[in-house]
């Protein structure tokens, strides 16, 4: 598998479980879950692949890692902007924070996984 | 205190000795290194423009004995054509009929002086290097049996180059498990630190315990195996491990208990130097260093395979681990994700328990 790939698959599992977890975080959103769930997991997919064509270039655990926070971080702000449509709160800590550590977690699983163009198969 | 005039004759009394190359294609720059039989000269190659190093064998050494050994090495090295060995380009015969050949002229800086500076992993990954060219050394037949720190030289872009191969021993010779002659190393080592020739063969502290109680029969790839264990013992501790038994009628000490076990008399187990040093390290070392060939690594491979296994951490066949041990190593191995999530889910339960208040 390759690094995009392996980005793909994990900030969509991460982002499943990031937009999951929101029902424990802000049970408030339930009502809503559904689009939050594909919202996140798409947001996942995009980082993901960030991170993953940043890891195809450069073999870097620590700048994989922070490249995936920030990219976790921007994209979870701009969901972040939009605001609750029933209440008109804002969440930014409740998204942006774990949105950032989510991309930090695909960051690192793209530097750790997955095959550089060129290199053998294992 | 030294006066000018006594630097010039100390540089005149040096340019005395060094051999004549005339009728060869060589050109003497300068004295490298003074071994036990040979001396090592940095010269110039006038036909290739390039400088080489020329061993020549001492004048005092000159004997049809050291002639045909230094031969042998040159034929040895010729036949070991690895980047981890230095290659040979050229054997000849000086004017005064002392043999000499041409090799590449190494440039670095001996182990024994690089590995106190590195951090353990690096010297880890050093080590892997050394066992490289040692193992295909093997896979020749050939046995280096001088392994040691200053036998191994690090090149300025990480390279690791094994030197000295003057008393390696091809498995067809005497003098080698296996061997087809009459034994030729009955006789024990002399001055510690000290590589001789003759009926002397390695360095004290480094030296298998066989190959230092003259057992010739027993001497093969696995006492390489102790020497490599033995520079491993030196890169973890900072210093060479202790004398090994080097009298023939001595008894071989054997210890009670789980450890030191295979560590030879006089040798202070490598955690009791370096109280913090893993214990998986810690008994790869031992292994390597077992007293018996028989509980040392088969292999010089699978020595580096474990030292190999250690810096990925994995698990390291001389050392059994329990449940804890495993956690442990696991806990270690992937410390980052496992940060990483438990960050997450602390973050999640901050914010779960701040929307609540």
């Amino acid at each position: 598998m390759n690094k995009p790939l392996v980005g793909i698959v994990v900030g969509g599992i991460v982002g499943v479980f990031d937009g999951l977890s929101a029902l424990f975080s802000a049970p408030e959103v339930a009502p809503e879950i559904a689009g939050i769930i594909v919202g996140s997991t798409f947001k996942g997919v995009i980082v993901g692949l960030i991170a993953g064509f940043f890891a195809r270039k450069v073999n870097s655990l620590p700048l994989g890692i922070a490249v995936g926070l920030a990219a976790g971080l921007a994209f979870a702000y701009l969901i972040a902007m939009s605001p609750d449509p029933t209440t008109g709160k804002h969440y930014y800590w409740e998204i942006m924070l774990p949105g950032s550590l989510a991309g930090a977690i695909v960051g690192y699983a793209t530097q750790r996984f997955g095959r550089r163009p060129g290199e053998a198969r294992a | 205190m030294k006066t000018p005039s006594d630097d010039a004759l100390d540089r005149l009394r040096e340019v005395t000795q060094w051999p004549d190359l005339s009728g060869t294609r060589y050109e003497l720059v300068g004295e490298v290194a003074r071994g036990g039989m040979g001396v090592v000269y940095r010269a110039r190659d006038r036909e290739l423009e390039r400088d080489v190093a020329l061993k020549v064998i001492a004048a005092f050494a000159a004997d049809p004995d050291t002639t045909a050994r230094l031969r042998r090495e040159a034929r040895i090295l010729a036949h070991l054509e690895h980047p981890g060995i230095v290659p040979v380009h050229d054997v000849g015969e000086l004017p005064d009929g002392r043999v000499y050949y041409a090799m590449k002229l190494v440039t670095g800086e001996r182990l024994d002086a690089l590995a106190a500076g590195l951090p353990l992993r690096e010297r880890l990954r050093l080590l892997l290097r050394i066992c490289e060219p040692v193992a295909f050394a093997h896979a020749h037949g050939v046995i280096h049996r001088d392994l040691k720190p200053e036998n191994v030289m690090v090149g300025p872009f990480g390279e690791v180059l094994v030197l000295d191969w003057g008393v390696a021993k091809h498995r067809a010779e005497p003098g080698v498990a296996g061997g087809s002659e009459a034994p030729a190393l009955a006789a024990p080592v002399a001055a510690p630190g000290a590589t001789a020739h003759g009926t002397v063969v390695g360095t004290p502290a480094y030296m298998a315990p066989e190959q230092s109680r003259g057992e010739v029969e027993r001497v093969d790839a696995r006492s390489d195996v102790y020497a490599l264990g033995a520079i491993l013992y030196f890169m973890l501790a900072g210093r060479a491990p202790g004398r090994p038994l080097v009298s023939p009628e001595a008894p071989t000490r054997t210890w009670a208990g789980p450890r030191p076990a295979d560590l030879g008399p006089g040798i202070a187990a490598p955690r009791e130097l370096v109280p913090g040093l893993p214990r998986a390290l810690e008994a790869i070392c031992l292994k390597a260093m077992a007293v018996e060939p028989e509980r040392r690594y088969a292999a010089v491979t699978d020595l580096a395979s474990d030292v190999g296994a250690f810096l990925e951490g994995e698990r390291v066949s001389a050392y059994p681990e329990g449940l804890l041990g495993r956690v442990r190593r696991f806990a270690v191995k992937y410390r980052t994700p496992i940060l990483l999530v438990l960050a997450y889910l602390v973050m999640r339960v901050v914010l779960l328990l701040v929307a609540r208040v």
